[in-house]
């Protein structure tokens, strides 16, 4: 075993074993523990230690293992303290609890995820405290119509059964369901419709997690309806089903798309790097001068692209490495490269100047042929 | 999604347009911290994935030939994916196939040669001290016969005026079968 492996073995093992812990000691040693949920308990463990090990091994990669580094330092980076803590609530809101940015790759795309998200929130934040006895709820003893809800075996608020507040909690997970199902109905329709989508999209990948989410909310919402409308008519062999969807979505967690949901607050640590990169020494391009990106992310590069095994050394002194150039300038310099192949050939001839092009050389796209900058970044050309 | 680019706009008005290469061993896959980049089995380096990717310049600013760009409020890259929705159903990109020029050309390796007599495609390239070889080839002479394109070397150069071939060659598209 390799020593990355074995580094994230440990720390699976490590989560999956405190994670062990807070359940016994969550449900007050197992007390209010319903021992019936011990397949989806250790299906639990299982992706605990699944996903923690996977996380570890992402986070050992070169690229993964500088960015959570930097990202962490330039958080904390006396000058930025302030503006930061200020953004990552910004972020937080606009990015995860809105999902902004995917909205903007297409409406009905974003409000398929923002429903999808949403909808699976809501229905871990009561399932997985429930299953393991984190949360219960007993009677108010001489209240015999009131029941009290106890975190951690504190008891906390207390509400009527049959009362709106009520109901609402007590149908929380069928509200949950629905929206999971209303997004993941979206998504569907756009991964059947969507010629873009279609050609790279692949069963395991895409439409599984769709079908997993699925078949969790409908099997769930059938529960409801066999205990409500029907007498509770083959409720033992819907649990059964229902039990083997959520498992089944537990053990796919760390494998397929849903492991996204763990990586993607890395999102989190780049946006404050680029904040600060916009502000600290700025990378000037040493063909075209242009101040490209920031002195700190040029020095990260090369760093990882040695640790990675590439070596875009070069031999003059005064360039140093092929990191200080420009998108732009590579763009322009693989064409010259290539015209200066024909030099001589079929009447191919350097264009005659009094004096050779000095640097800082000018390269620029042309944008309305171009298919055109897609941000500002692009058009100013600078990538903090 | 190509970029179209000046050689020497103090000296020239020519143009040409740059495409992803299609990396044998992509740098802007390996640097993305999010695992964004992936290569098909045909070798194909596709767009970042999009619930992956963390929009944080890796590929755009390590891509040794400029390449991927940043769509800064999707927060996704974007490039070139040789329009592999229509390549792996067997039909060309949709710059070769609308390029008047040929400029840029999808075939095979017979075809350029006959279309090309007195050129060959070449897909290594030099920068620094690094060697890259691609999927995509650019057109060089057949005499004098070169064996790579050296890139840096050209970080002061002049254009040349005349034509330029910009070829795209690949191996031709089974489409999975
Ligand atoms: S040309 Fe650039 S973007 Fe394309 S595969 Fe190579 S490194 Fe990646
Ligand atoms: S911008 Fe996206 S695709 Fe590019 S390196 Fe960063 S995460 Fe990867």
């Amino acid at each position: 075993m390799s020593k990355e492996s074995l580094k994230a073995m440990l720390w699976g093992l490590a989560t999956a074993a405190v994670t062990a812990l807070l359940v016994v000691a969550g449900s007050r040693n197992l007390a209010y523990f319903d021992a019936e949920l011990i397949a989806y308990t250790f299906a639990v463990l299982f992706a605990v230690f699944a996903i923690a090990y996977r996380y570890s091994m992402w986070l050992q990669r070169p690229p993964t293992a500088l960015y959570w580094k930097r990202g962490w330092q330039v958080f904390f980076r006396r000058r930025f303290f302030l503006p930061n803590t200020g953004r990552w609530f910004l972020r937080v809101a606009g990015d995860f609890a809105l999902n902004r940015f995917i909205f903007r790759r297409g409406r009905l795309r974003g409000l398929a995820h923002w429903l999808i998200m949403w909808g699976c929130i809501v229905a871990v934040l009561i399932t997985v405290p429930l299953s393991f006895g984190w949360i219960h709820f007993e009677s108010v003893p001489g209240h015999l119509r009131d029941y009290r809800a106890y975190l951690f075996g504190f008891p906390t608020l207390a509400f009527p059964l049959h009362s709106g507040l009520g109901f609402l909690i007590y149908h929380a997970l069928d509200f949950a369901a629905v929206v999971v199902i209303a997004g993941v109905m979206l998504a569907m329709r756009r991964r059947m419709r969507d010629h873009d989508a279609a050609s790279l999209q692949m069963f395991g990948e895409d439409f599984l997690p769709l079908v997993i989410l699925f078949a969790i909310s409908v099997t769930g919402l059938m529960l409801t309806g066999s205990y409500t409308w029907m007498k509770g008519y083959a409720y033992d062999f819907i649990t059964i089903l229902h039990a083997i969807t959520v498992i089944f979505g537990l053990l796919w967690l760390p494998f397929g798309k849903f492991f996204h949901i763990f990586q993607r607050p890395a999102q989190l640590g780049v946006s404050f790097y680029k904040d600060v990169g916009k502000h600290e020494e700025k990378a000037h391009c040493r063909r075209c001068d242009h101040a490209f990106t920031s002195r700190m992310k040029v020095e990260d590069l090369i760093k990882v692209e040695r640790e990675l095994g590439y070596n875009y050394t070069m031999a003059d002194p005064a360039s140093d490495h092929y990191q200080w150039f420009c998108p732009r300038c590579r763009r322009a310099m693989l064409i010259l490269a290539q015209s200066a192949l024909w030099g001589g050939i079929r009447g191919g001839q350097p264009i005659v100047t009094a004096a050779l092009p000095t640097l800082p050389q000018s390269a620029l796209g042309i944008p309305h042929i171009d298919f055109g900058p897609l941000g500002k970044e692009d058009e100013e050309n600078f990538h903090p | 999604m190509i970029h179209l680019e000046y050689l020497d706009r103090p000296h020239s008005v020519q143009t040409a347009p740059v495409v992803c290469m299609h990396c044998d061993s992509p740098t802007c896959a390996e640097v993305c911290p999010a695992d964004a980049i992936k290569r098909t089995a045909d070798g194909v380096v596709q767009a970042a994935r999009k619930p992956r990717c963390i929009a944080c310049n890796n590929c755009v600013l390590a891509c040794p030939f400029g390449v991927p760009k940043m769509a800064t409020d999707l927060e996704l890259m974007m490039k070139c994916d040789m329009c592999y929705d229509r390549t792996s159903v067997g039909k060309k990109p949709m710059c070769a196939t609308v390029c008047p020029s040929q400029a840029l050309f999808y075939g095979t390796e017979d075809e350029i040669e006959r279309l090309r007599p007195n050129s060959v495609p070449v897909n290594r390239f030099q920068f620094g001290d690094q060697t890259i070889t691609t999927q995509v080839r650019v057109m060089a002479p057949k005499t004098p016969a070169v064996e790579y394109v050296d890139v840096t070397s050209s970080l002061n150069a002049q254009a040349i005026g005349q034509d330029i071939f910009f070829n795209i060659l690949e191996e031709p598209f089974t489409g999975g079968k």
